[in-house]
């Protein structure tokens, strides 16, 4: 395969960057999209090149480290896939390929097609703790979860965090990702008596960290490589809004009745 | 939250879920304006050509509840253009830097353009009060008859176009708004989103074809 490769070159966070243009004349079909950029990297590298800088880790889909807007979708045309897991005979021999970094404030270039996303960090770690005992394992019905409450606080701790919402989102919201990882503990038993602090303090570090507002056009959903819906995002509403109305603040002795 | 100090009422409708809400809150108020006055307005259709005329003195007749929602409907027409200027400009600044490629796969036209045909929405609601309330921007202005007012305003091709136009815009909007209202306000679940969904379309086109069939019915002589 023949390919044409527009790739976003920054040389750090300050740098202004640019578009530049890159032939790859013997890519295979059964390459990865990065095995792709590996190859072009080498070659990079032999011309004494600086070799494009990306994000990876496992290669596999589940830590969450690659992503790259590809042709302007995040982790490229293939739906439910990480940019690892693309292939390159989802495109056609002599196709022009545009790769650009996360956009969005709250993920800054770091180089290439590399972003610091450790503002999703912040927003978990101001979620808190969960009220889990440590120690042996306990007694497997102490604490009954529903199947279908499982399976849905499974569908959304599948969220990986790669960010591919807030690339895809027009506002570049984190609506999806923080309605994930609200969703994931609050849907489970072990997670309910923490829950209204918890959505009120990681949607307050949400819009801290200088992400967009949410708008309801369902292109986080369609980015999603886990397949998240939006309806954890209306329920992280529902449960921001009754969390606001319903909490009461910790009263020094007793219960501020 | 937040380390700041204010009352738990700002401090939740400054959030951006709280601003969402304003704006969910304030659109569905504003959408049941829209039903209300479009069915005030399909009485043009009744045999009795008074019926409209009749109904604008009865609306008129009690000025305290006239003005009352006068001021209710610009306090709720000033919190939703607010609450989505702020949402904009946040959702603006959100994204310094654009990307050169960009495919849209589910956001529709009409969930892209909100924050566009909603200042235009608006500007025609100025220039429409203009027209058939106090009769400025209208060639022949009588306010004891409204029927006749409809009539003639429409009798001009520009202004009835103007008025299809604007109510397109006003149906885009709703197709997007009603259903993300409901999605903001945390109504979303696999049993009726679909529905939800296909209703929000629904209604909105219902209500833009309801306005419009005005003055293509003035233009075609079916109302005269």
């Amino acid at each position: 395969m023949k390919l044409i490769l527009h790739i976003w070159r920054q040389r750090g966070p300050n740098d202004a960057g640019k578009m530049v243009s890159y032939d790859v004349p013997d890519a295979s079909p059964e390459m990865s999209f990065l095995e792709m950029l590996d190859v072009l990297n080498e070659r990079l590298i032999e011309k004494g090149e600086e070799p494009v800088a990306f994000d990876h880790d496992c290669r596999e889909g589940i830590c969450g480290m690659c992503g790259i807007v590809i042709n302007g979708i995040p982790h490229g045309p293939r739906p439910a896939t990480t940019t690892c897991q693309l292939h390159m005979r989802t495109f056609n021999d002599g196709d022009q390929i545009f790769l650009e970094p996360w956009r969005a404030k709250a993920f800054p270039v770091v180089r290439d097609l590399v972003v610091d996303r450790s503002a999703f960090d912040r927003v978990i770690s101001a979620g808190g703790f969960v009220s889990v005992n440590t120690g042996s394992a306990p007694e497997a019905n102490s604490v009954p979860v529903a199947k279908k409450d499982a399976d849905l606080a499974m569908d959304a701790a599948q969220c990986i965090g790669c960010g591919a919402c807030v690339a895809a989102c027009p506002n570049a919201s984190a609506m999806l990702f923080t309605s994930a990882k609200v969703s994931h503990l609050g849907i489970l038993p072990q997670g309910r008596p923490e829950a209204a602090t918890r959505v009120q303090k990681m949607v307050s570090q949400m819009d801290a960290e200088g992400f967009g507002n949410c708008t309801n056009t369902r292109e986080c959903e369609a980015a999603c490589p886990k397949s998240i819906g939006v309806e954890f995002i209306a329920r992280m509403n529902r449960e921001y809004l009754c969390a606001a109305l319903t909490d009461r603040p910790e009263a020094e002795g007793g219960g501020g009745v | 939250m937040g380390g700041s100090t204010g009352c738990w009422v700002s401090e939740t409708l400054r959030s951006s879920i709280g601003k969402k809400g304003l704006m969910a809150v304030t659109g569905l108020m504003l959408f049941g304006f829209v039903v209300i006055h479009l069915l005030g307005n399909l009485q043009v259709y009744l045999p009795d050509k008074q019926a409209l005329t009749q109904y604008g003195h009865l609306i008129k007749s009690k000025p305290a509840v006239l003005w009352g929602a006068r001021l209710s409907l610009l306090a709720i027409v000033l919190v939703h253009a607010a609450a989505a200027i702020l949402l904009a400009m946040e959702n603006s600044a959100a994204r310094p830097v654009k990307y050169h490629v960009r495919q849209w796969r589910e956001a529709g036209y009409a969930a892209r353009t909100m924050i566009i045909s909603g200042p235009l929405i608006l500007a025609y609601v100025v220039y429409h009060l203009l027209h058939f309330t106090t009769g400025h921007a209208h060639p022949d202005f009588n306010p004891d008859d409204v029927y006749r007012n409809v009539i003639v305003g429409f009798q001009n091709k520009a202004v009835a176009l103007t008025y299809i136009v604007a109510m397109v815009m006003l149906a885009t909007h709703l197709s997007h708004g009603l259903w993300s209202l409901c999605q903001t306000l945390g109504f979303n679940h696999p049993k009726y989103t679909p529905a939800l969904r296909f209703a929000s379309i629904a209604v909105a086109t219902a209500i833009g074809a309801g306005y419009i069939s005005i003055p293509v019915s003035v233009m075609l002589g079916i109302l005269k």
